[in-house]
């Protein structure tokens, strides 16, 4: 629900975000309903390249109706404030995939924000996001997974990994579950990582400059994010963005 | 080709090289012995820049260029090469983009033009059968997934491509099976034993020197290189260890 209040940080969602970025769209319009119907399949994607000091906020309600199924890929790398967020209820036997790949450099502040309730039974959602954050860039992951009492043989998983590339830039991850089906599998992990050093050192001993080594590593933690991803010309956009953002924070 | 003139170095604050001296001529093999801990790793990641690596004292000079004054990268590019006693695991990257992205650092880098998609697979595909390295195993993540003995076959195979002009190999025949000795053996001499190169091998065994005929033999203890000699100085030290031979 939209309020015409300016939220505060004491809310977890609002936590680690911009408020001073918010202000200057707030309120924020209401959120882009997606709702699947029963037994249909839909793709998405978003690619958040708003321009160099904006706020940008992307609000998502998305239904997936019995045995639906519904794939999202987004890249957020635009603006002073990226927030894109996702407010899913999954119907019996569907499935919700996100993937996600935020790298943020200069002051941005990046988020991606997800609720996927598990309303019914035998429904699965699968959750991937990589981050890569350097100079004073703030990228947080917040999501929760809430899996109703009906919800038997849910199958969730979230896995976050988050690169740091300087000493002065902050990753939040914080998966969360709320279960009150008992026969359930929930799978979720977070790490915070920086380059491996001894690679870079091989990559230099044989011959390759710091740049364009520290950009493979980075396009190889990445990879895999817009994989699958089934218009060749979204992924190819997607990627490209992706490896030019990149390029501009090694 | 290198000269190396009383180098001391330090790894956080603790001095492992203390005043080596070492002068390596184009067209010449030399052999590096010595005990575990001697130093002997360290000397190859000071001479290639590893980071943490400090140089406390000394000199290296390489073709009349300051070592120590280039990037390890820039190394590279003029010539040197470091096959490495743990070659590093890549995940995510494969041999050849990172053979390929190297080579062509390497040739922008001396000015030279990139190398097209179709000459370097070329290029590869030839090294691969040299070292007898299935071409499928350089589409796989760098040393990801590698036994021992095919890290040390892919490390040659990078040299194949890379054609340093001088080598400093750490301890390339561990992990080797008898055939993969020979065949990693013949590869180097392949690729290096001509008279504009120069390897430096390090090795505790006498077998590679079976096969790569060494000029000079130097025994390196307590960071420094206690004695030197002929071929004949890797046989008596196998026989008599490095306490004898060293205090001779
Ligand atoms: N990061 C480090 N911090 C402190 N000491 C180190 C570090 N790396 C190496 N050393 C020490 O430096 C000394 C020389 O090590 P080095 O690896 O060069 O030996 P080596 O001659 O190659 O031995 P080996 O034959 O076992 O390979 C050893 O005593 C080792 O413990
Ligand atoms: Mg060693």
């Amino acid at each position: 629900m939209t309020t015409l209040t300016l939220p505060t940080r004491k809310a977890e969602e609002w936590r680690y975000s911009d408020l001073d970025a918010l202000a200057t769209v707030w309120p924020t319009p209401a959120p882009t309903r997606i709702d699947v119907a029963a037994g249909e399949s839909v793709r998405h994607h978003l690619l958040q390249d708003a321009a160099d000091g904006a706020a940008a906020v992307h609000d998502y309600a998305i239904t997936i109706a019995d045995g639906a199924r519904c794939d999202f890929h987004v890249l957020n790398i635009g603006g002073k404030l990226g927030r894109v967020t996702f407010a899913v209820t999954l119907g019996k036997g569907s499935h919700f995939e996100l993937n996600g790949a935020i790298i943020g450099g200069g002051d941005q502040v990046l988020e991606i924000i997800t609720s996927v309730t598990h309303a019914q039974p035998d429904a699965t959602s699968g959750q991937t996001i990589r981050s890569i954050l350097g100079q004073h860039a703030t990228g947080s992951y917040l999501g929760s997974i809430n899996v109703a009492r009906d919800a038997q043989r849910t199958d969730a998983f979230q896995s976050v990994k988050a690169m740091l590339l300087d000493r002065t830039a902050t990753a939040n991850a914080k998966p969360e579950l709320e279960i009150y089906a008992d026969d359930v599998k929930c799978a979720h992990g977070a790490t915070v990582g920086e380059l491996d050093k001894q690679a870079l050192f091989y990559m230099a001993s044989r011959g390759m400059d710091p740049a364009t080594a520290k950009t493979l590593l980075l396009k190889a933690f990445v990879a895999g994010v817009f994989d699958d991803v089934a218009d060749e010309a979204v992924k190819g956009s997607l990627e490209a963005a992706a490896l030019a953002k990149l390029e501009t924070l090694v | 080709m290198l000269t190396i003139d009383n180098l001391a170095n330090e790894i956080d604050g603790k001095a492992i090289l203390k005043g080596l001296s070492l002068s390596i001529k184009a067209g010449e093999i030399h052999a590096i012995m010595g005990p575990n801990g001697a130093g002997k790793s360290t000397l190859a990641y000071t001479l290639g820049g590893r980071p943490g690596y400090q140089v406390t004292g000394g000199d290296a000079s390489f073709n009349g260029v300051n070592l120590f004054s280039l990037e390890p990268h820039e190394r590279a590019a003029a010539g040197l090469f470091l096959g490495f006693q743990y070659p590093v695991e890549i995940p995510g990257v494969s041999n050849l983009q990172f053979l390929r992205e190297s080579l062509n650092s390497q040739r922008k880098a001396r000015g030279e033009e990139p190398l097209s998609g179709g000459e370097f697979i070329k290029l590869a595909k030839e090294k691969a059968a040299l070292l007898g390295l299935d071409m499928e195993m350089l589409k796989r993540p760098v040393n990801v997934g590698f036994s021992g003995g095919e890290k040390k076959r892919a490390e040659m195979v990078q040299m194949g491509i890379l054609d340093p002009k001088l080598a400093i190999l750490d301890e390339t025949d561990s992990g080797l099976d008898i055939d993969a000795l020979k065949i990693v053996g013949a590869g180097i001499n392949a690729i290096m034993r001509k008279p504009d190169k120069a390897v430096l091998l390090i090795t505790h065994y006498q077998r590679l020197l079976d096969y790569v005929k060494p000029d000079f033999v130097h025994v390196l203890a307590g960071g420094r290189i206690v004695k030197s000699g002929g071929p004949e100085l890797a046989l008596e030290l196998e026989r008599e260890g490095y306490a004898e031979v060293a205090a001779a």
